[in-house]
Formats: structure tokens, sequence, C-alpha cells
């Protein structure tokens, strides 16, 4: 796969309050942005903005390949067990069982497949939106708040799994607050003049 | 196409696994229950304004699903995965569509079985019911799944979908009620019509509502 993914010169506008404007990026395979800054910056919006989910303002995204996002919702259905709500998602990324199986081991919740979706906890359904992402296969990883109410032993599984995408030719963006450790990772500040 | 048999399979168990189905059809029995409490026991009077009668219950039951088809996958972010995944709200919707006539039309006909017979329906009138609720229900179906779209994430949607959906339903309840009397031979075909209209622009207007409901 030849991933691709750039962005020029984009703009966001939510309500009427411009959040960033002329935002430049190119990442081709094995590479890495980490989307910084303050609350309401507008990095949920540039995700869901990459992800086709908003309009841009202004400039144009251009993208090779599939995209999956994890946003702040994991869309998995609450009363089924976990593996087989990660498992509707994998048929329709047309991806196995085996992968799902891989997968949920990768995140360590292997031993709790068979948990309904509703009683995971916040840190255990972050993780199985990762698991929902990994699962997928696709190209280009868009991930919000990744490591938030995840333990160190999780963020260093999230850390791997990133690391494992990029060697594989994938390319991963992510917008967080913790600390998430991704090496050569483009640095991408918005909205540091609010 | 993949895509449609995936999403209409995961509403239809959703509908199945759950309680889904069973509400609209206990409210439309409940109402053929209270119906002759309220008129008299009469069997002439209850024979003829009965198909009437149940055709405004159906009505009234395929607003009862409406807070289920469309708002928990918003709310779950399952619209916006489908959306990565480049698949369009028009199929999506067309899905949920047929998903949910499946979880409505059918039972509600079934319903209608032991309704006509509290109610007193000559057997005559009963098919006559039968085939109108098949295409009403299409309709029905349809016309749901839309005002759900469009009221989903709005505060007392519940209310306003009533509100919403009840006068666009209108041509199904005079048309269907119309189909009951054997002399208004063109009902049927008036009913297919609306049902069928309701139909083809369901899906555009639903897609259309989702997408907006992003922003």
């Amino acid at each position: 796969m030849a991933a691709k993914l750039r962005l020029e010169s984009l703009g966001c506008v939510r309500g009427d309050r411009a959040l960033f404007t002329g935002l430049e990026l190119a990442l081709g395979a094995g590479d890495a942005a980490l989307v910084t800054g303050p609350n309401g910056a507008g990095k949920t919006s540039l995700l869901r903005v990459i992800a086709g989910l908003l309009p841009a303002q202004s400039g144009t995204v251009e993208i090779e390949g599939a995209l999956a996002f994890a946003g702040e919702q994991t869309a998995l259905d609450r009363e089924q067990p976990l593996e087989r709500a990660l498992l509707y998602w994998a048929r329709l990324d047309a991806q196995d069982s085996a992968g799902v199986r891989a997968a949920l081991d990768s995140m360590a919740l292997g031993n709790i497949a068979d948990v309904p979706v509703r009683m995971l906890s916040t840190g255990q359904a972050k993780r199985a939106a990762l698991v929902r992402v990994i699962a997928g296969n696709a190209d280009i990883w868009l991930l919000d708040e990744p490591s938030n109410g995840l333990d160190t032993d999780a963020r260093a599984r999230l850390e791997a799994a990133i690391a494992g995408h990029r060697a594989a030719g994938g390319i991963v963006i992510a917008a967080t607050h913790q600390p998430l450790d991704m090496p050569d990772a483009v640095n991408l500040t918005i909205g540091e003049a609010a | 196409m993949n895509a449609f048999f995936a999403i209409a399979r995961r509403d239809l168990a959703r509908v199945f696994t759950g309680s889904g189905w069973a509400l609209p059809l206990v409210f439309f029995l409940l109402v053929a229950t209270l119906f002759p409490f309220a008129i008299g026991p009469d069997p002439t009077i209850l024979g003829r304004v009965g198909g009437g009668a149940l055709w405004t219950a159906a009505l009234l039951a395929a607003l009862l699903p409406i807070d289920r088809l469309i708002a928990p996958d918003r709310d779950a972010g399952v619209l916006d995965q489908y959306a990565v995944r480049g698949i369009s709200e028009e199929v999506v919707a067309i899905a949920k569509i047929s998903a949910h006539w499946i979880g409505f039309g059918p039972p509600l006909m079934l319903a209608a079985l032991p309704a006509s017979a509290l109610l007193g329906m000559d057997a005559e009138s009963l098919m006559r019911l039968e085939l109108g609720l098949a295409m009403g229900s299409l309709g029905l179906a349809a016309l749901a799944v839309t005002v759900a779209a469009l009221v989903a994430g709005l505060p007392s949607g519940g209310a306003l979908a009533g509100l919403l959906m009840l006068p666009l339903a209108v041509p199904i309840l005079i048309f269907g009620a119309g189909a009951l009397d054997e002399l208004q031979r063109g009902a049927f075909f008036l009913l297919a019509a609306s049902a069928l209209l309701l139909l083809a622009i369901a899906p555009f207007a639903t897609g259309a509502a989702i997408r907006i409901m992003r922003e």
C-alpha cells in the first residue's frame, strides 16, 4: 500500500469562529503526526475534517488509502459481547475474526472478549475503540485522544501498535494532550494564539 | 451492497433481540381493545368504524419506534463510522428503512388479526385492511426513518416527531381507510402511490438529514 495524506492551506470554521486556517501537512507511508493545542483549539475538528465528517472551510484534503477513525465514541453495540461488537466492523472492513482476536490480544482485552460492551470501564472502552481501528487494517489511522484513560501498560501497547502500523507503511495522526511516544512524528500545533 | 446487508442485518438483530418490535404491536392491540369500551358494544357500529380506528392506531403505533431508529446510532458514533468507510448516507437510509419495515409491517399485519376480531370486522374488511396495511406500512416505515433522522439530536425530538410525522402520514390514513370501502376501488392505487412516494423520497431526505446533523 502507498498511503498518502496531504493537507493544503486547510481552514475550519465552527459557528462563526475560525478554529484554524492555512494548515499544511504532507505525510507518506510510515509517517505520523501529533496534533497538539489547548482545549477547544480544534484538534477534534481537524480530525473530523480529514475523515470527511466535517466540510473544510478552505483548502483541500487529499487522501490515498482507507481511513480508520477513533473518536470519543466507541461505536460498539452496548448490549453485545465485546468481540461480537468488534466483529461487526471487522466484517464491514472485509477482515476476519482472527484479525479481531489478534487485535484484542494486542490491547490486552482478550480475557474480556465475552463481556458486554456496556460493562467496560472508560479505559477498556477506549482500548476497545483502538482494537476496532487496529483490526480494521486501514492505511490511515485518525486517533482522537487515544491515550485518554489508558494506564501505563495500555499506553505502551498503543505505542507499540502505532509503531507496528507505521512499520507496515501506514500513517497515523493522533490528537492528544497526553504524552504519546511516536518517534519522528511531525508536530502540528494549532490554536496557539488562543 | 455488502454494507447494505450488513447494516440491515444489524438493525434487524437489534429490533428482535430487544423488545423494540413488540411495543408498536402491543400499542396497536391496546387501542383496538379500548375502542369498544368508548364506542359501546354495538356490533354494527363497531364493524363500521373499526377499520378506520385500526388505521388511526397503526399511524400512532408507527410513531413509537422513532426514537430508536437513528438517534442511538448517532450518539454512539456508528453513523460517523459508516461515513468514514465511504458508505453513503442514502445506502444507510435504505438499509435502515428495510430493516425497520420488516420489524414493523409484518408484526402489525399479524396484530390486525386479533384486533379486527375485537372490533367484530367481517372477513372481507379484514382482507382489505391487511392488504392496505401491507402497502401503507411501507410508507409509514420510510416516513418514520426520515422523521427520526430529522429530529435526532434535537431536544424534545420525540414530541416534535409526532408533529412532523402525522401530517405527512395523512394521505396513507385517508386512502388506507378509504380502501376499506368496497365501492372506492381507486383508493388502493392512491394508497400504493402515496406509500411509494414516501418510499422514494425517504432515502434522500434521510441521507441529507444525517449529513446535516454531523455539523
